[in-house]
C-alpha cells in the first residue's frame, strides 16, 4: 500500500519538535547546532512532502535551496566557534552570557 | 513494500534523532545525525525526489557533517559535563513546550490532510531532466544568488576562522574543567 | 505727514524706552538712563500735543482712527488700532502731561535708589500700557492695556522687594484686581458674542440700532446691557478701588511715591472711570446698574474720607483721599453725568499728583518718614513744597475758582438734578463727603506743615527744600490745579454774566455720551438752583476747612488724641479701616486657603504624587522583576522565543 503523505509531515513534526529540545536544552554550542541542522531537515522533509502532496516541484527547488543555505550556515557558524573558542575557551552557552543587564 | 520501508526509515530517523538530542560525546551525535539525514534521503526517494535524496548525501552527511567533526575534533570538544549548572526549569519547559508545538502542529497537519490523496508518481515529476530544466530557467535567479552566498560564506568564515593574535587570551593554558 | 499720523509713536515710545533700559542698558548709564526714561515719555508729551492739536482743530468731532494691523481675521477680527476721539484726546492729555511731569520728578526723587534704572524702566512700560489702553479703538486692545498697566503697578508697587511688605501689597493688588479683570473680560466676551465686533463705535451703533436686543433679558435676571454693564464696572471697581474691591490701593502706597502718584492717583486707577464712560451706551440701557454705580461711588466716597480723618501715615491719607474721589468719578458716572466724571478725573490727576508729589518731597526730606505724627511746622523749611500742597488741597478741598471746585460742584450739580429721593441722598452723601475731604485734607496740612516739629534730631538737621528737578514738576501740576477747572466752568455762570456757554469741556465732550432715546436727559436746573448748590458746596468745604483749623492748626496731635477720647468707639474703626481687611481675610482669604492648602495636602500630595509614586513603583518593580529574566543566557531567550510562536501558533492557526 502507499503510505499517506500526511504521515510524512507527523514525521516531520516529530522530528522538528526533537530537535527544538535538543537546541533548549543543550549546553555545548555544538550540540545545539546539531539541533538546529536537525529542525532545518525536518522543515525540508516536509517541503518535499508537500511537493509530493500537491505535484507542484516548487517545494524541491526550495529544499535544493535551503541547503546550500545550511551548508553556509554551518560554514560561517563553525567559524564562528572556533572563534569562540580561542577566545573563552568554551563553547558552553552557560558562560557565553555577555548578553544581559 | 513502501510503508515497511517508511516505517524502517521512518523509525531510523525520529530513534537517531533522538539519539544526535540524547547524546552528551558530539562525535556521536554528529554520528547520529548522519543517520537521521540519511534515512530522510531514503524517505525524499519515498516521496519521488531522488535528486533531493542524493543532494541530501553528498552534501549534508558528505560536505556538512565532515566539517562538523573536523571542527570537534580541531577543537578537542570532550563530553558535556553532567555536574554544574543544571537548569531543570529550562529543560522541562523545553521539553513541554516543544511537546505542544509538535501535538499542536500534527493535529494542523492530521485536521487538514487526513485524507488527503497524494497523486499518483509520474515520470515527468521524477525526472532530473525536468527538475534541472526548471532550476535553470525559472530559478536562475536564486540560483546565481545561492551561488553568490556560498561565496560570501566561504570568505567570511575563512576571515573568521583566522587565528587573530590580539584575540589570544592572556592565560594560554585552557582550565582543566574544558578538557575532557 | 500730519501729526495725527505718528500717533502709534506715542504709546511706542515709552514702550521702547522701557526696552531699552531695562534689557540694554547697564545700572552704570545711568545718564542715559535719565535721557532715555524721561526723554521717551517727554516726546510722547509732544507728539500728543501736537496729534491733539491735528485734532482739535482739523477733524473734531469725528473720531480719527489708525488702522496698525490686523490682529485675528475670519469671524473674530479685532485689529490693533487706536483712536482718537474727544474722550480719548482727554485721556492721552492728562496721561501724557502728567507722566512727564511725574518723570521729570522722579529723576530726583528716585536720583540714589539702586534700582534708578529698573525703576524707569517699568514706569516707561507703565506709560506705554496706559496709552494703549486709552488710545485702543477696541476693547481688546484696552484690555491688553489694561493688564500692562496692572503689571506694571503690581511691578511697581514691589519696587522695595527686599522689604517684607511691598511684594505682599503688590501681590494683594494684583489678585484683587483678577477679580475685576475676570469680570471686564466676561463683559468683553459677552458683548462680542452678542455683536460680533468690540470697536468701540460700531459696538455703540449696534445698540442704538436695536434698543429692544439691548435690553431684553439675558442673564441673572438683568438685561444684555445691564449684565455686560455690570460686569464691566465689576472690572472697574478692581482697577479703581472701589467697595467691595478698594482694599489694594491703600496698600499699594508701598511703592515709590512718584509711582503712587502717576499709577495710583492720577492714571491708572482712574481708567475704570473711563471704562465706563467709554461704554457709556451700556449704563443708559440699563439704569438699574446706573444706579448701582453711583450708589457704590457715593458709598466709597463717604467710607474712604472718613477712614482718611484717622490716618496717620501722610501716603495713606492721601490714598484713602483717591478712593474716596474716584468714588465721586463713579457717582457722576452712576447718575449720568459721563462728562463731570471726566472733568473730575482730570483735574483730580492733576491736584492729587501734585499732592503725592508734595507729600514725596516731605517724606525726602524726612528721609523716609511718613508718619505725619514726627512731622509739623515743615513750612519753614520746605516753602515750595508748602505752596503748592497747599494749593491742591484748595483744590481738592473744593474752594472756587480752583480745579476740584468745578468738577466736583458739577457731580453734586448732576447728582442733585437726577430725579429720585434716591438721589438726593446721595447727594447728601456726596456733600458730606466734599466737607470730610476739606477736613481732612487740611489735617494732613496742618499736621504736616504747621506747629512745631515732631522729629528726632537728626531729621531735624536733615530737613531740606528738594532740589529744582522736584519742585518744578510740583509747581506745573499746582498751575495746572488751579486752572484745569476753567474748562468746565457751568454754563449757568456764563448764562446769568451773560455770555455765550463756554463750557469747552462739555462741548468737547457731548458726542462721546450717546444719545439713547428716553435716557439722561439734560438738567433742566435754573440758575438760581446752580448757584445755591455751588454756594453749599463751597459753605461746606469752607466748614470743614474750619473745623480743621480749630482743631489741627494750633493743637496738632492733641485734636486727634482728645477726638479719640470722646468717641472711642468711632477712632477705633476708623484707625482699623472698619476692619474691612480683617474681614475679607476670614470670609475670603482663609476659606480659599484653606481650600488651596487642602487641594495641596489632599489631590496634589496624596492623589496625583500618590499616583505617579505608585505608577513609578509599578514600573519600578516590573521593571526589577522583568531583569531576571534578562540572564544573558541564549538558551532562556530561545525559550521565550519558542513559548512565543506556541502562543502565535495558538492565536493565528489554531
Amino acid at each position: 500500500m502507499t503510505v499517506p503523505v500526511s504521515w510524512y509531515l507527523l514525521l516531520a513534526a516529530a522530528l522538528f519538535a526533537i530537535g527544538v529540545i535538543g537546541a533548549l536544552t543543550r549546553r555545548s554550542g555544538i550540540a545545539i547546532f546539531l539541533s538546529i541542522e536537525l529542525m532545518l531537515n525536518a522543515a525540508n522533509l516536509t517541503l518535499a512532502a508537500y511537493s509530493r502532496l500537491l505535484g507542484d516541484r516548487a517545494g524541491q527547488m526550495v529544499v535544493f535551496f535551503a541547503l546550500a543555505v545550511a551548508a553556509a550556515e554551518a560554514a560561517v557558524g563553525l567559524a564562528l566557534f572556533i572563534n569562540i573558542f580561542r577566545l573563552r575557551r568554551t563553547i558552553d552557552v552557560n558562560r557565553l552570557n555577555l548578553m544581559r543587564w | 513494500m513502501e510503508l515497511a520501508v517508511f516505517v524502517l526509515f521512518g523509525l531510523a530517523a525520529l530513534v537517531s534523532a533522538a539519539l544526535v538530542v540524547a547524546h552528551r560525546n558530539p562525535v556521536y551525535a554528529t554520528m547520529s545525525l548522519v543517520v537521521t539525514l540519511v534515512s530522510t534521503a531514503v524517505l525524499f526517494v519515498l516521496l519521488g525526489s531522488p535528486f533531493l535524496a542524493a543532494l541530501q548525501i553528498l552534501l549534508y552527511t558528505g560536505a556538512i557533517l565532515v566539517l562538523f567533526l573536523f571542527v570537534i575534533m580541531l577543537l578537542n570538544i570532550g563530553r558535556e559535563r553532567s555536574s554544574g549548572a543544571r537548569s531543570p526549569a529550562q529543560t522541562w519547559s523545553a521539553v513541554i513546550l516543544a511537546l505542544l508545538l509538535a501535538g499542536s502542529l500534527g493535529r494542523l497537519v492530521w485536521d487538514a490532510h487526513k485524507d488527503s490523496e497524494a497523486p499518483p508518481l509520474d515520470a515527468t515529476f521524477v525526472s532530473l531532466r525536468g527538475l534541472s530544466e526548471q532550476l535553470f530557467s525559472s530559478y536562475l535567479l536564486p540560483f546565481e544568488l545561492i551561488g553568490l552566498l556560498l561565496l560570501v560564506a566561504v570568505v567570511a568564515a575563512s576571515w573568521l576562522a583566522r587565528r587573530h593574535e590580539e584575540d589570544e587570551p592572556e592565560v594560554a593554558a585552557p582550565s582543566p574543567e574544558d578538557r575532557p | 505727514m500730519r501729526p495725527l499720523d505718528l500717533l502709534w509713536l506715542i504709546p511706542a515710545l515709552p514702550f521702547a524706552g522701557a526696552a531699552v533700559n531695562g534689557l540694554l542698558l547697564r545700572n552704570r548709564h545711568k545718564p542715559l538712563v535719565t535721557a532715555i526714561g524721561v526723554g521717551a515719555p517727554g516726546l510722547s508729551l509732544v507728539l500728543a500735543l501736537a496729534a491733539l492739536w491735528d485734532y482739535v482743530a482739523n477733524l473734531r468731532p469725528q473720531p480719527f482712527e489708525q488702522f496698525l494691523y490686523a490682529w485675528t481675521t475670519g469671524s473674530l477680527a479685532i485689529d490693533v488700532a487706536f483712536r482718537v476721539d474727544p474722550l480719548s484726546a482727554v485721556m492721552l492729555f492728562v496721561v501724557t502731561f502728567v507722566g512727564f511731569w511725574i518723570h521729570v520728578y522722579s529723576v530726583g526723587y528716585m536720583g540714589h535708589d539702586p534700582g534708578y534704572r529698573r525703576f524707569f524702566a517699568y514706569m516707561n512700560l507703565f506709560m506705554g500700557a496706559m496709552l494703549l489702553l486709552v488710545l485702543g479703538n477696541n476693547l481688546l486692545v484696552m484690555f491688553v492695556g489694561w493688564e500692562g498697566v496692572g503689571l506694571c503697578s503690581y511691578l511697581l508697587i514691589g519696587y522695595y522687594f527686599e522689604e517684607a511688605f511691598p511684594p505682599f501689597a503688590g501681590k494683594k493688588a494684583f489678585v484683587v484686581n483678577r477679580i475685576g479683570d475676570f469680570a471686564f473680560l466676561l463683559g468683553i466676551f459677552t458683548l462680542f458674542s452678542e455683536y460680533g465686533t468690540l470697536h468701540f463705535g460700531q459696538l455703540t451703533e449696534r445698540i442704538l440700532a436695536d434698543p429692544g436686543a439691548a435690553q431684553r433679558p439675558f442673564l441673572l435676571g438683568l438685561s444684555l446691557a445691564g449684565f455686560t454693564a455690570l460686569c464691566f464696572f465689576i472690572g472697574a471697581t478692581g482697577k479703581s478701588a472701589q467697595i467691595p474691591l478698594f482694599v489694594w490701593l491703600p496698600d499699594a502706597m508701598a511703592g515709590p511715591t512718584p509711582v503712587s502718584a502717576l499709577i495710583h492717583a492720577a492714571t491708572m486707577v482712574t481708567a475704570g472711570v473711563y471704562m465706563v464712560v467709554r461704554t457709556n451706551v451700556l449704563y443708559q440701557m440699563a439704569p438699574e446698574i446706573s444706579t448701582l454705580v453711583a450708589v457704590i461711588g457715593a458709598a466709597t466716597a463717604i467710607v474712604a474720607a472718613t477712614i482718611g480723618l484717622a490716618q496717620n501715615d501722610i501716603k495713606k491719607v492721601l490714598a484713602y483721599s483717591t478712593v474716596s474721589q474716584l468714588g465721586y468719578m463713579f457717582l457722576a458716572a452712576g447718575v449720568g453725568a459721563y462728562v463731570a466724571a471726566i472733568f473730575h478725573l482730570a483735574t483730580h490727576a492733576f491736584f492729587k499728583a501734585c499732592l503725592f508729589l508734595g507729600s514725596g518731597s516731605v517724606i525726602h526730606a524726612m528721609g523716609g518718614e511718613q508718619d505725619m505724627r514726627k512731622m509739623g511746622g515743615l513750612k519753614k523749611q520746605l516753602p515750595a513744597t508748602y505752596r503748592t500742597f497747599w494749593i491742591s488741597t484748595l483744590a481738592i478741598a473744593g474752594i472756587p475758582p480752583l480745579a476740584g471746585f468745578f468738577s466736583k460742584d458739577e457731580i453734586l450739580a448732576g447728582t442733585f438734578a437726577h430725579p429720585g429721593a434716591l438721589y438726593r441722598v446721595l447727594w447728601v452723601v456726596g456733600l458730606l463727603t466734599a466737607g470730610l475731604t476739606a477736613c481732612y485734607m487740611f489735617r494732613a496740612v496742618y499736621l504736616t506743615f504747621e506747629g512745631k516739629f515732631r522729629g528726632s534730631h537728626e531729621q531735624a538737621h536733615h530737613l531740606h527744600e528738594s532740589p529744582r528737578v522736584m519742585t518744578v514738576p510740583l509747581v506745573v501740576l499746582a498751575t495746572g490745579a488751579v486752572v484745569a477747572g476753567w474748562i468746565g466752568i457751568p454754563k449757568g455762570v456764563w448764562e446769568t454774566f451773560g455770555a455765550h456757554d463756554r463750557n469747552l469741556l462739555h462741548h468737547f465732550l457731548a458726542p462721546v455720551v450717546a444719545e439713547v432715546h428716553g435716557a439722561g436727559a439734560e438738567h433742566g436746573m435754573s440758575h438760581l438752583v446752580e448757584w445755591l448748590l455751588m454756594a453749599a458746596s463751597v459753605a461746606i468745604a469752607l466748614a470743614g476747612i474750619g473745623i480743621a483749623r480749630s482743631q489741627w492748626k494750633r493743637r496738632g496731635l492733641e485734636a486727634d488724641a482728645a477726638f479719640a477720647a470722646r468717641t472711642p468707639v468711632v477712632q477705633r474703626l476708623l484707625e482699623n479701616k472698619y476692619w474691612v481687611d480683617e474681614i475679607y481675610d476670614r470670609l475670603v482669604v482663609r476659606p480659599l486657603a484653606a481650600l488651596a492648602r487642602g487641594c495641596w495636602k489632599i489631590v496634589d500630595t496624596l492623589i496625583i504624587d500618590g499616583g505617579l509614586h505608585v505608577g513609578a513603583f509599578v514600573t519600578e518593580l516590573t521593571g526589577d522583576l522583568g531583569r531576571f529574566t534578562t540572564t544573558g543566557n541564549v538558551r532562556q531567550y530561545a525559550l521565550y522565543f519558542l513559548g512565543g510562536v506556541v502562543l502565535l501558533f495558538w492565536w493565528m492557526v489554531l
